[in-house]
C-alpha cells in the first residue's frame, strides 16, 4: 500500500529515472525563462497567456519534487537538495528567486553596460535607452571636488594622499614604537590633518590666531615627555596655557599673521568645497572629535558624582532624542544668535561641531554598554592594586571595554558617514548635494538616475568596506573570556 | 554626611563650566535680539499663518494659526512614521526569518537585501525614489489602472475612498471585538495555568475580529461604498484625478525609502533575537513532547521577543527621527512646515527650533520610557 502512495517518490531502485526526468523538467523551465528574458523568445507562446506565464514555475516545481530524495549518495544532488530543495515551499521560493534573477539580468545589464553611452562629452551622445555615463564623466570633477577651482584641485589630492600615507603608519610601526601609536593617532595625526586642510586645501595663513595655541600645545607635549611622572599633572595644568599667553602677547604680534602665508596658494573659502572630498573631510573630523567627547560622557554617566552624572545623562538623552536635521538647523539659524556679534564661525566648522556632538551621544551610549559589560572584578582588582580613577580606566577598564564595543562603534561611524549628506541644510554640498545641483542644470536635464546610482555605488563601497574592516578588527581583538 | 573636598571640587568645576557656557549663550542671545529688534515669546503661535500646506490631514489653510500649522506638520510626521513602521516591521520580520532559512538562495537573497540597503545613505535613497524612480511613472492621462481602481501616476497614487454609513457602529464593534479577545486571552491563560488545557485562542481571535464587524453590516445598518478616482481634464494638457484619496509622491517616496532602509536593521534585530535563543531550549521543548508550532509559540518566541523588542523599538525611534528628512523632498512634515516655512516667515529662530526639538524629544523620551517599563515587565525574574 505504501509503495502505491509513494509512487512519485524516488528510491534507490528507480533513482536514475526520476533524476533524469526531474533534471530535464527543471532544465526546461530555466531554459524557457532564460530564452524569454535574453532573446525574448516565448517557447510556450501557443498556450493561453496565463498558463504560459505559470508553466516554467509548474515544470520546475515538478522537476524539483521528483529529484527530492533523503539521501541519494550523489554528492551534488544531496547538496542541491539540502540547500535549495528541502520541501515544497522552499522549492517554490528557490524557483522564484532563480527566475527573478534571470529575468532582471538583461534589463540591468543593458542599462548599465550594453546600451549605455560612455564616449563624448556632450549630452548629444546619450541617445540610447541605457545609462548616460558621459554625464558622470563630464561632471566628475564637480562630484569629487565641488566648486573647488579646477586649477587648485591638486591641493586636495596631495593632502589626501599625504594623509592616507601618514594614517597607514600604524601598519609599519615596529614594536618599539607601538606604544606611541595611540598618542600619534589621538593627538598628532588629527593635528597634522587639520594643518594640512587649513594650509593646503583652504590656503590659510601660517600665523593665524589659532596657531599660537597649536605651537604651545606641540611644544608642551614634546617637553612633557621629559617631565617626571610626579609633576606631569601640574605641568600640563600650567605650562601650555602660560606658553600660549607668552607666545600670543609677548613674542608674536598681529603683523605676523598674514606674513607666513604659503606662497602662491589662493584662499579657497569653505563654501566652494564640496563633493566627495568634503564627505571625507567632514567624516574624518567628526569621527576624530566625537570619539573622545563620547568617551568622556560615557565615563560621566557612570561617574559616582551625581551632578556630573545628571549632566551627562541630560546631554546624551538630549542629542539622542532629536533628529540630526534639527541639530543642523540649530547650528545654522540658532547658534549664531548665541555668539557675540563680531564672532564668526565658519559654517563648515559649525556643521562639524554639530555632527560631532550629535554622534558623540551615540558613541557614549555604545561605550557605556562596554563599560557595563565588564565584570565588577576588573574594577575591584584594579583598585586593589592601588590604581586611581584615571589610571584604572586608562590601563584596565577602557582597553577591555573598547574591545567589546568595536562593532557598536563601527556602526556609529557608519551612521556618521551616511549622515554627512544632511549638511545640505547648512548650505554645504557634498556629493549628494552636488548631484542635486547638477541634475537641475538646463544642459543636463533628465539624468537624475545615473547620478544617484553613481553616488549609491560610491557610498556602498565605502560603507561596506568599513563594516568588513570592523568585522576584521573584532576578530583580531577578540579575547575569549 | 561625609562630604570630602575631593568629591565636591570636580562637580563644582563641571557645574560652573556648564552654567558659564549657558550664561554666555543667553547673554549673547539677549544682546543679539535687542540689537536686531526681535522680542522673545511664543505669542506668534496664535497669529494667522498665511501660508498654505500641500498635504494635510486636518483642515488647514492660510487663515489658520501657526499652532494649527504646527499640528499639521506633526500629524504628517506621525502619518509617515506609522506607515513606515508597519511596512518596515512586516518586511523586516520576513527578511530576518529568511536570513535564517536553510535555503541557500533565500538566505543569500535576504543577506544581499540587507547589505545593499543598509549601506546607502537614507537621504540618497529618498532622492533616488523621489527624483529618479517615481519621475519615471506615467502622466495621469497615460496611467493604467491597477485592479481597475488604483492609479499610480507621476502626480501620486490615487486610491478609492471609502464612504461609510454608520461608521461609529462599525468602529464600536471592532473595539468590542478587541476587548473580547483580551478577556478570552486572560481566561485562556488562567485555564492553561490551572488545568493545563489549551484553548485555540488564535483561531477564536481571528474569528472574532472578522465576524463581529462583519455582522454589523447585516444588523447594525453599516454600509460601505467606494469612490473611484476619475480622470478629469483641467486644460488641454493638464489632467487630474478627482474623487478617491490621493497620496502625494513625496509621501510614497518617503515611506518607501524609510521602510526599506529601516527594515534592514529590524531584520538584523530579528535574526539576532532568534539566534539568541539557545539551541537547547528548542531541543528541550521538543523532547517534552511539544509540537513544532507549540515550540515556536510557547518557547522560542517569548524568549526571542525579549531580545528583539528593545533594539527594534530603537529602530522605530530612528525611523521617526529620520522622517524629518522629508524636508529634503518637500513633504510637509514638522521640520519643513514649522522649522522651515514658519521660521522663514516669523524669524523666531530660537522659539521655533526649540519647539521642534522639544517635540521630537518628547516623542523619543515617551517611547523610551514605555520601553523601559516593558523591559522591566518581561525581564526574567531571577530568584
Amino acid at each position: 500500500m505504501m509503495s502505491k502512495i509513494n509512487f512519485l517518490r524516488p528510491d534507490k531502485n528507480n533513482l536514475n529515472t526520476f533524476l533524469y526526468l526531474g533534471s530535464f523538467l527543471f532544465f526546461i523551465s530555466v531554459l524557457d525563462v532564460f530564452l524569454n528574458s535574453f532573446f525574448s523568445l516565448n517557447l510556450t507562446g501557443f498556450l493561453p497567456n496565463f498558463l504560459s506565464f505559470l508553466l516554467p514555475l509548474i515544470l520546475g516545481f515538478i522537476g524539483l519534487y521528483l529529484i527530492r530524495i533523503e539521501f541519494s549518495g550523489l554528492k551534488q544532488l544531496d547538496l542541491l537538495n539540502k540547500h535549495i530543495n528541502t520541501n515544497n515551499f522552499n522549492a517554490v521560493l528557490s524557483l522564484l528567486i532563480i527566475f527573478v534573477i534571470i529575468k532582471s539580468l538583461p534589463p540591468i545589464l543593458s542599462w548599465f553596460v550594453i546600451d549605455a553611452s560612455f564616449a563624448g562629452d556632450t549630452k548629444d551622445v546619450c541617445t540610447g535607452s541605457g545609462a548616460c555615463w558621459t554625464y558622470i564623466k563630464v561632471w566628475m570633477r564637480r562630484f569629487m571636488y565641488g566648486m573647488y577651482p579646477n586649477a587648485e584641485q591638486w591641493r586636495i589630492n596631495l593632502s589626501f594622499v599625504a594623509l592616507v600615507l601618514m594614517g597607514s603608519v600604524g601598519y609599519f610601526a615596529t614594536d618599539k614604537f607601538k606604544k606611541y601609536l595611540t598618542l600619534y593617532y589621538v593627538v598628532i595625526y588629527p593635528l597634522i590633518a587639520f594643518l594640512f586642510i587649513f594650509f593646503f586645501i583652504s590656503g590659510g595663513p601660517v600665523f593665524f590666531d589659532f596657531s599660537y595655541g597649536i605651537i604651545a600645545a606641540i611644544l608642551s607635549i614634546i617637553v612633557g615627555f621629559f617631565i617626571p611622572a610626579k609633576y606631569k599633572f601640574y605641568y600640563f595644568l600650567i605650562v601650555p596655557l602660560a606658553l600660549y599667553i607668552t607666545l600670543k602677547y609677548f613674542i608674536f604680534f598681529e603683523e605676523y599673521i598674514e606674513l607666513g602665508k604659503l606662497d602662491g596658494l589662493n584662499w579657497v573659502e569653505t563654501g566652494a568645497w564640496g563633493g566627495l572630498s568634503l564627505t571625507f573631510i567632514i567624516s574624518f573630523f567628526c569621527l576624530i572629535f566625537c570619539f573622545p567627547i563620547g568617551m568622556a560622557f560615557a565615563l560621566g554617566r557612570r561617574s559616582n558624582f551625581p551632578l556630573i552624572r545628571y549632566i551627562s545623562v541630560g546631554f546624551i538623552e538630549f542629542w539622542r532624542g532629536v533628529p540630526l536635521i534639527t541639530v543642523l538647523f540649530m547650528s545654522a539659524v540658532m547658534f549664531p544668535m548665541f555668539l557675540p556679534e563680531d564672532f564668526f564661525i565658519d559654517k563648515l566648522v559649525r556643521a562639524i561641531i554639530a555632527i560631532s556632538l550629535f554622534e558623540a551621544a551615540y558613541v557614549a551610549e555604545v561605550i557605556r554598554g562596554g563599560l557595563q559589560a565588564l565584570p565588577r572584578g576588573q574594577y575591584e582588582a584594579a583598585k586593589s592594586l592601588g590604581m586611581g580613577y584615571w589610571k584604572m580606566h586608562i590601563f584596565v577598564i577602557l582597553p577591555q571595554a573598547l574591545k567589546l564595543v568595536i562593532p557598536g562603534i563601527a556602526n556609529t561611524f557608519l551612521a556618521l558617514v551616511k549622515d554627512t549628506p544632511l549638511i545640505f541644510v547648512v548650505g554645504l554640498l557634498e556629493i549628494v548635494g552636488m548631484l542635486n545641483l547638477a541634475k537641475t542644470n538646463p544642459k543636463w536635464l533628465g539624468f537624475a538616475m545615473e547620478g544617484y546610482v553613481f553616488a549609491a555605488i560610491i557610498f556602498w563601497i565605502i560603507c561596506y568596506a568599513m563594516s568588513k574592516y570592523s568585522y576584521n578588527l573584532e576578530q583580531k581583538y577578540k579575547t575569549d573570556r | 554626611m561625609n562630604l570630602k573636598l575631593k568629591d565636591i571640587v570636580p562637580q563644582l568645576i563641571t557645574v560652573t563650566a556648564v552654567v558659564l557656557v549657558f550664561g554666555f549663550f543667553t547673554y549673547n542671545a539677549q544682546i543679539n535680539m535687542e540689537n536686531r529688534g526681535i522680542d522673545f515669546g511664543y505669542g506668534f503661535l496664535s497669529q494667522e499663518s498665511s501660508f498654505d500646506v500641500q498635504f494635510s490631514l486636518i483642515e488647514y489653510d492660510g487663515s489658520h494659526s501657526y499652532f494649527r500649522a504646527y499640528l499639521v506638520g506633526l500629524l504628517n510626521t506621525i502619518l509617515v512614521s506609522v506607515i513606515g513602521i508597519i511596512i518596515a516591521t512586516i518586511l523586516g520580520v520576513i527578511v530576518g526569518v529568511a536570513r535564517l532559512s536553510p535555503n541557500y538562495l533565500i538566505n543569500k537573497f535576504a543577506a544581499f537585501y540587507v547589505e545593499f540597503f543598509r549601506n546607502i545613505p537614507l537621504l540618497l535613497q529618498i532622492f533616488f525614489w523621489y527624483f529618479a524612480a517615481l519621475r519615471a511613472l506615467p502622466l495621469p492621462q497615460d496611467a493604467e489602472a491597477i485592479f481597475g481602481v488604483f492609479f499610480l501616476t507621476i502626480k501620486g497614487l490615487y486610491v478609492p475612498a471609502f464612504i461609510w454609513q454608520n461608521f461609529s457602529v462599525f468602529f464600536y464593534s471592532i473595539v468590542a471585538a478587541i476587548i473580547a479577545i483580551i478577556v478570552i486571552r486572560t481566561h485562556a491563560k488562567r485555564v492553561q495555568e490551572n488545568q493545563g488545557k489549551q484553548i485555540p485562542v488564535f483561531l477564536i481571535s481571528i474569528g472574532l475580529i472578522f465576524i463581529l464587524p462583519l455582522l454589523t453590516f447585516f444588523i447594525g445598518g453599516v454600509g460601505i461604498s467606494f469612490e473611484v478616482p476619475v480622470l478629469k481634464q483641467l486644460a488641454t494638457t493638464s489632467f487630474i484625478y478627482e474623487g478617491g484619496v490621493s497620496l502625494p509622491p513625496e509621501l510614497i517616496a518617503l515611506t518607501l525609502s524609510l521602510s526599506l532602509y529601516t527594515a534592514t536593521f529590524i531584520a538584523e534585530c530579528v535574526r539576532a533575537g532568534i539566534q539568541g535563543v539557545g539551541k537547547g531550549q528548542k531541543e528541550a521543548a521538543a523532547s517534552i513532547g511539544l509540537t513544532p508550532n507549540q515550540v515556536l509559540k510557547l518557547v522560542i518566541m517569548p524568549q526571542a521577543l525579549r531580545i528583539i523588542i528593545p533594539p527594534t523599538t530603537n529602530q522605530y525611534l530612528n525611523l521617526t527621527k529620520n522622517s524629518s528628512l522629508a524636508a529634503a523632498i518637500a513633504y510637509p512634515d514638522l521640520v519643513l512646515v514649522f522649522a522651515g516655512t514658519a521660521l522663514m516667515q516669523t524669524g523666531k529662530a530660537i522659539e521655533i527650533v526649540s519647539i521642534t526639538m522639544f517635540t521630537y524629544l518628547t516623542l523619543s523620551i515617551s517611547i523610551s520610557l514605555l520601553m523601559n517599563w516593558y523591559n522591566k515587565k518581561i525581564a526574567i525574574q531571577e530568584k
